[in-house]
């Protein structure tokens, strides 16, 4: 299974990944995605998962 | 008294009569040593230095070596005390974890705080006399809580702003210059010097048998001699900590440390803080004067934490100034316990380092060692207030 991680150092919180994909990500008061190390993206997201990396303007938003 | 970093001797006669030449060895009889003695890392996070010395070089890469003195940590002042009385044991190790790794690409990392004399005289003593002509190239951290990390490190030495970086490439496989970079506090090195001359046997001679060997630990606070001493791993607090006032606990590992009762019987180990939650970190150790309000106290570490983030990750930059803020008026009385908590939740394990893990450390330890404390804030009244 493929995970989803962010580059803390990168991310400016534009917010686009939550938007993308609600059912991993959401904003936090501040508009950064709330997650914590590496999340295991399931199957049948892996497509919108693969178009909120593709979205991020900052490349902050990785899959491994 | 087991003082073998401590003792040493400024000057080079000294040091060559009392230690010898440098030694050599290979990558993995050093390795082999290493591990036989139990050495860990003294820069806080314990992390076995066989596994570091291990994972670095091979396949013919060009490897880099740095001593690591950076010492963010305001309230430790053992790296500098160490270069101070015995700058060649360092330098020893940085020559002797170099040869084993067949690389002359040296650098020592200096921290704001020290002073850079004794370490630039031994150089040009070592150079001088051709006890150690391989070359040392010397930086100045800046004076900030995060200059010490290892990305931050290999920032400062390639001429970046020294700022923690993301984990996804790891500092021992792509470093300085992207070679393969072994970053050893100081305290490690001068340690690694002596395993190196005399043996996992006599490194063992001192300390518990689950953490050898002895350590520098900074004591502070309400005692009767603060300053830096070495001891070994077991010793009881009561040995470090000679109050000099009443005293209500130790803040034990720093700023990113955990609060513990002073219970003199408490061994100074990882093992014997473990009960508390607490781990010796960087060897700090302060004791805070029961007449002052811990809570009060505590806001000020905060704060200080909160001005000390690098700015490079979202939830760090914009949650540790609002956990500061919000403990801070927890501790003059107003009910944010949950807010708090909330602010706490959304800032841990979200950086590219453990800084707010390391605030939200405190903070928690803080609400719960002094719970009684929180409670008597809300109710309006200080149980310091109450002592004399």
């Amino acid at each position: 299974m493929r995970t989803l991680r962010i580059d803390w150092t990168a991310c400016d919180g534009r917010g686009l990944c939550a938007e993308l994909l609600p059912e991993l990500l959401a904003a936090d008061d501040w508009g950064y995605p709330v997650i914590r190390g590496a999340v295991e993206v399931p199957a049948p997201l892996a497509g919108h998962a693969e178009r909120a990396v593709r979205a991020c303007p900052r490349r902050a938003l990785r899959l491994a | 008294m087991t003082r073998r970093l401590l003792d040493g001797s400024p000057d080079l006669t000294g040091h060559r009569r009392r230690h010898g030449p440098v030694p050599y060895h290979g990558k993995d009889a050093l390795v082999g040593a290493l591990e036989a003695a139990g050495l860990t890392g003294r820069g806080g996070a314990g992390f076995p230095t066989h596994r570091k010395l291990a994972a670095v070089g091979g396949a013919g890469r060009r490897v880099v070596v740095v001593a690591n003195a950076a010492e963010g940590e305001p309230a430790s002042a053992k790296d500098r005390a160490l270069l101070a009385a015995n700058p060649h044991l360092v330098l020893d190790g940085l020559r002797i974890a170099a040869d084993a790794l067949g690389t002359r690409a040296l650098h020592l990392y200096l921290g704001a705080r020290a002073d850079s004399g004794p370490v630039a005289a031994a150089l040009a003593e070592r150079a001088g006399s051709g006890y150690d002509r391989a070359g040392v190239a010397v930086h100045t951290a800046p004076d900030t809580f995060v200059a010490g990390e290892e990305s931050a490190v290999v920032a400062a030495i390639e001429g970046r702003p020294p700022v923690p970086a993301d984990k996804a490439r790891p500092v021992f496989a792509h470093g300085v210059g992207g070679a393969p970079t072994l970053v050893l506090n100081v305290e490690t090195l001068a340690h690694l010097a002596l395993v190196a001359r005399y043996g996992p046997a006599w490194f063992r001679a001192a300390g518990t048998a689950d953490e050898p060997g002895t350590f520098l630990v900074t004591v502070g606070g309400a005692v009767r001699e603060p300053g830096v001493r070495e001891v070994p791993y077991g010793v009881p607090l009561g040995d470090v900590v000679i109050p000099a006032a009443p005293v209500r606990a130790v803040l034990a590992g720093g700023y990113h440390g955990t609060w513990a009762p002073l219970d003199p019987r408490i061994p100074l180990s990882r093992a014997g803080l473990a009960a508390y939650g607490a781990t010796p970190g960087a060897g700090v150790v302060s004791a805070l004067d029961a007449r002052r309000c811990p809570l009060d106290a505590a806001a000020r570490v905060v704060a200080y934490l909160a001005g000390q983030s690098a700015g490079q990750c979202g939830p760090c930059l914009n949650g540790l100034p609002r956990l500061a803020e919000t403990f801070g008026a927890l501790a003059r009385g107003h009910p944010q316990q949950g807010e708090v908590a909330r602010l706490a939740g959304l800032v841990a394990g979200r950086g590219a380092c453990h800084h707010p893990d390391g605030a939200v450390r405190f903070v928690a330890s803080t609400l719960s060692f002094f719970a009684d404390d929180v409670a008597a804030h809300l109710a309006g009244r200080c149980v310091a207030a109450g002592v004399r």
